[in-house]
């Protein structure tokens, strides 16, 4: 296949992810969403790195592998101390951080 | 043949994020998600990246997935769908990822690379292989490998500091500390004020006794 | 020490009075203030007979100088130094000013001596010293504005120096405004007469004055008619007068000293000393001449309706006044000085005088609850009559010759200034009846219970100190009159003072005796050289008719008073009830300050209102102000909704950033 197709599907779920991270109200589908987007990259990446012959796009992305793993560390850990605290589970609630 | 296998691998993963979108319970989600990750190896398998595959399989499906899994059930959540999203994200954001989508599609196949109509650059025996990529990671991106560790170092140590027990076994019972929750003498600036949320604040003659520091 | 350096010492010798008293105004104690005031001034005075003596060693021709010490202004074709002009004229000017100022900073030495403000008042007194010997040395229009200027703030300071009391502080504002619009006239003649002649200076305005401008040519006259204008504020001449009356609210050496001596004959001084200017423009000589004329009568008829004594004297020195700025007004120069000297010796005298019934009678200052003083208060009362015989021109008292060496000139002019002639001596006749209605009700009569109590021994002492104005309580506190009062009798330095202006008001007539002394004149004829009118005194029939006439005017003045006033007691009153109306147009002072109220004070007062209320409010805080504030706040406040703190919203902002730049690049692509 041309690598064009690889490329769209790639778009087709980065796309998918937004709808999902700017419509769910639960953090940790939102951050289910954002894992996809970082997949896609990762998919378009890959693509790339065939495009052109050479092994720097997978190296790439590995480390944006290393990447989504260190932030779903975070983030679960963010949303259990959350839960500790008995605060609502919901994006929608969690706005102190405005002004 | 491989075609037949790019469609399927495609549609699977395509039908993967949908279902982590559209699924109410988010354990569903999680699964849905898993299914996208399996169908994504496959793709990259397509794409002789036959490390990153296995990487994606075990590292990705087989731990990172496996954590979500824990938190899910620990912490549950609401079933959400996506009908009871309010306000106007909840037309714009289709129409915003439509209008995504297709900016992108228009970049990639609009583009002037007449690379990505090919089936790609000739390619080399050991492409993909974990030797090529352990031989990229010491050599050429040797400080992105050293660069990543760390942070996979600060991530352990952060995530052990978040979710880490103050005292005792009782979690019903743990104190907020001191501080956290007393209000704020008026005209100090917090942010709420800021917005006009008057009842983020009291006036200082109203506080009694809860400081930081615990001056009188 | 040459002349101009005496000169420049008698200007700093009250400039370092002032500011030494000022800044070390916690330090002194006492009365020390008060000396050190006095002293200052008296060092001023020893400069200024030294500048004299200096002066009349030089030959005739070459007794004009100017001394410059640095460059004050140069620039855009102006170049203004920082200099003075010793000539006869200004050194008499300066030795007149030093010489009453020293008597009455030594008056007021003992007079303010319980006065909390004690110190405040030398340091106002010797900064309008200071000011005054200026304006009299100025050799530019510059300095002299700057002088000119500096004595309106001196009298305004000075005026309201009892400043808790709101009738003081009003009668500052009142002169300060009035003055300011001398001033505007003042600076506007300057702007005229630099236009044309190129210069700031006298000597060079003065000699281009000749060829520059033809002979009343409409200019010149407009720029003589606006320092005109200025001269009739400062001088208080008609119809800018209104503030010497209301000015009587500061103490009284200030009325002495301000309003009778110097400050008022500023004007007198500048229209002597613009004489070439007004050679030029006789035009501008006639209006003054008349204005004067006008001015002697009104103020006269006026004083004679007054009850305050202070204010007596204020109209007094305002008919006075008048005869100078006609006398100089028309030509008659040496004799309009010559006035302004002796004037300022009796008038000085008179207002010392005055400062000591009032003090005798505890502050209150109206002549219907005084008489019978005669007595009690032997040696004022010898002053007041001293002061009163020479304002009256009795010979052989100073005024005598003084005024009637303007009205021989008036005389001599002919043509139409017979009828300033006839006004002249019309108002001798309402300036001997005033003046006697003074002394004879203040001093003859049944004693007041004041003046009783004083016989026996005792200086009375109010119970509730009141304005003397409106009646109303007062404290003795800063900013009011202080809780005692000193008489001439009891005090030394009052004595002493008194004591020599009684003597030079008797005796400094006999300067300038038509015939057979001629001191003024000869003194002051370098400065006017150029002035072919300036009339050597020459004894004519007139002068004879003229004093023959001030003489039966005079006496038979004080006689008509005499028989009004204490002969038949009743008189007055019985007068007064059959022309009420007259009496009335009088005692309001000819409806001018009513006058002023109306067409000036309340429009101005309206267009305030109106500007704060309306204008300030609506259109400058509305809109002007309000208008950005609220954009500002309205935007801001649409921008601030952007921080929701809702996570998706952020989301979206950012990808739409992203979006944005993507599509960017990508429009750039193709």
């Amino acid at each position: 296949m041309d690598i064009g197709w690889y490329l769209v599907v790639s778009a087709i779920i980065f796309a998918i992810g937004v709808t999902g991270v700017l419509t769910k109200r639960n953090p940790l589908v939102v951050l289910l969403c954002l894992e996809l987007m970082l997949n896609a990259g990762n998919l378009a990446l890959i693509a790339f790195s065939r495009m052109w012959g050479n092994g720097d796009g997978q190296v790439f992305a590995i480390v944006v592998m290393v990447v989504a793993a260190a932030e779903v560390t975070v983030g679960l850990g963010l949303i259990v101390a959350i839960f500790r605290r008995r605060l609502p589970i919901d994006v929608d609630e969690l706005r102190e951080l405005q002004g | 043949m491989s075609a037949v296998i790019f469609f399927v691998a495609a549609i699977a993963a395509i039908a993967g994020a949908v279902g982590v979108i559209t699924l109410k319970n988010p354990f569903y989600s999680v699964l849905a998600l898993v299914c996208h990750l399996l169908a994504l190896a496959t793709l990259f398998l397509l794409l002789y990246a036959q490390f990153v595959a296995a990487a994606q399989v075990i590292i990705y499906a087989g731990a990172v997935m496996v954590l979500y899994v824990f938190v899910v059930a620990y912490v549950g959540g609401d079933d959400t769908s996506l009908r009871e999203t309010t306000g106007a994200l909840r037309v714009l954001a289709p129409i915003f990822a439509g209008v995504l989508l297709v900016e992108l599609a228009l970049a990639v196949l609009g583009s002037g690379l007449s690379a990505v109509d090919s089936h790609g650059a000739r390619i080399g025996a050991g492409f993909g292989t974990p030797g090529q990529i352990g031989q990229l990671f010491l050599t050429t991106f040797l400080l992105p490998f050293e660069l990543a560790s760390i942070l996979l170092l600060v991530a352990a140590i952060g995530a052990v500091a978040l979710a880490r027990r103050r005292r005792g076994i009782d979690l019903a019972d743990e104190p907020v500390p001191p501080g956290l929750h007393a209000p704020r003498p008026a005209y100090t600036g917090t942010m709420a004020e800021g917005v006009g949320d008057r009842h983020a604040a009291v006036e200082p003659t109203e506080r009694v006794g809860i400081a930081p520091g615990g001056e009188r | 020490m040459s002349a101009t350096t005496y000169a420049w010492m008698v200007l700093a010798a009250p400039l370092a009075g002032t500011i030494v008293i000022a800044l070390g105004w916690r330090v002194w104690r006492g009365r020390i203030a008060g000396w050190i005031g006095t002293g200052a001034i008296g060092l001023a005075f020893l400069c200024a007979i030294g500048v004299l003596v200096r002066l009349e060693d030089r030959p005739e021709e070459r007794r004009q100088l100017v001394s410059s010490l640095w460059t004050y202004a140069k620039s855009a074709g102006l170049d203004v130094q920082m200099s003075i002009l010793v000539d006869p004229l200004s050194v008499m000017m300066i030795l007149v000013v030093t010489g009453v100022s020293t008597l009455i900073h030594l008056y007021s030495v003992s007079y303010m001596s319980s006065d909390r403000g004690f110190t405040r008042f030398f340091a106002y007194l010797n900064f309008f010293v200071f000011s005054m010997l200026l304006l009299v040395l100025a050799a530019n229009f510059v300095v002299l504005i700057v002088g000119w200027a500096f004595v309106g703030a001196a009298s305004y300071l000075l005026i309201s120096f009892w400043f808790r009391r709101r009738t003081a502080t009003r009668a500052g504002i009142k002169a300060f405004v009035i003055n300011v619009v001398g001033d505007v006239g003042l600076v506007l003649g300057t702007f005229i007469l630099f236009d044309k002649t190129g210069t700031v200076d006298f000597v060079g305005v003065f000699g281009a004055a000749g060829h520059e401008f033809s002979r009343n040519d409409g200019t010149l006259v407009v720029a003589c008619l606006l320092l005109l204008v200025g001269a009739f504020a400062k001088s208080a001449q008609v119809p800018l007068h209104m503030w010497l009356p209301d000015a009587m609210e500061g103490p009284t050496p200030v009325s002495a000293l301000i309003h009778a001596a110097t400050m008022v004959t500023a004007g007198v001084y500048l229209i002597a000393r613009m004489h070439p200017l007004f050679l030029q423009a006789p035009t501008a000589g006639d209006v003054g001449a008349v204005i004067g004329a006008i001015t002697l009568l009104l103020a006269g008829v006026i004083g004679l309706a007054q009850t305050d004594l202070k204010r007596v004297i204020a109209y007094s020195t305002m008919s006075q006044i008048g005869y100078m700025i006609m006398g100089v007004s028309a030509g008659a120069y040496w004799a309009g000085m010559f006035h302004l000297m002796t004037h300022a010796f009796f008038k000085a005298l008179l207002f010392m005088a005055a400062g000591s019934i009032i003090g005798a009678m505890a502050n209150v200052q109206s002549l219907d609850r005084m008489s019978g003083f005669r007595r009690a208060m032997p040696f004022t009362f010898g002053c007041f009559v001293v002061g009163g015989l020479a304002l009256a021109a009795v010979p052989p008292f100073s005024g005598f010759w003084s005024k009637d060496a303007i009205l021989a000139f008036l005389g001599n002019e002919g043509g139409w200034h017979w009828a300033l002639y006839v006004a002249g001596y019309v108002g001798a006749l309402l300036t001997g009846l005033y003046t006697g209605r003074m002394v004879f009700r203040a001093f003859w009569g049944d004693p007041c219970p004041e003046a009783q109590e004083l016989a026996g021994g005792h200086l009375h002492h109010a119970d509730e100190p009141r304005n003397p104005a409106d009646g109303s309580l007062e404290d003795t506190d800063v900013g009011f009159p202080g809780p005692h009062h000193q008489i001439a009798e009891r005090e030394v330095p009052m004595k002493v003072a008194m004591g020599i202006l009684a003597v030079l008001a008797a005796v400094a007539g006999f300067l300038q005796v038509p015939g057979v002394t001629h001191v003024v004149e000869t003194f002051l004829a370098p400065t006017f050289a150029g002035d072919p009118g300036y009339a050597p005194d020459e004894p004519t029939w007139l002068t004879i008719l003229g004093l023959s006439l001030s003489t039966v005017i005079s006496l038979g003045s004080l006689g008509i008073a005499y028989v009004v006033w204490v002969r038949r007691p009743g008189t007055a009153p019985r007068i007064r009830e059959r022309v009420p109306a007259l009496a009335r147009l009088l005692e309001r002072a000819a409806y001018f300050d009513d006058a002023l109220d109306v067409l000036v004070v309340r429009p101005a007062a309206a267009c305030g209102r109106f500007a704060q209320q309306t204008f300030e409010r609506v259109v400058v805080e509305g809109a002007i102000v309000g208008g950005p504030v609220s954009v500002v706040r309205a935007s801001s406040a649409a921008v601030r909704a952007i921080q929701s703190g809702l996570l998706r919203s952020y989301v979206a902002l950012l990808l739409l950033g992203v979006a944005g730049i993507a599509l960017y690049f990508l429009t750039q692509a193709t």
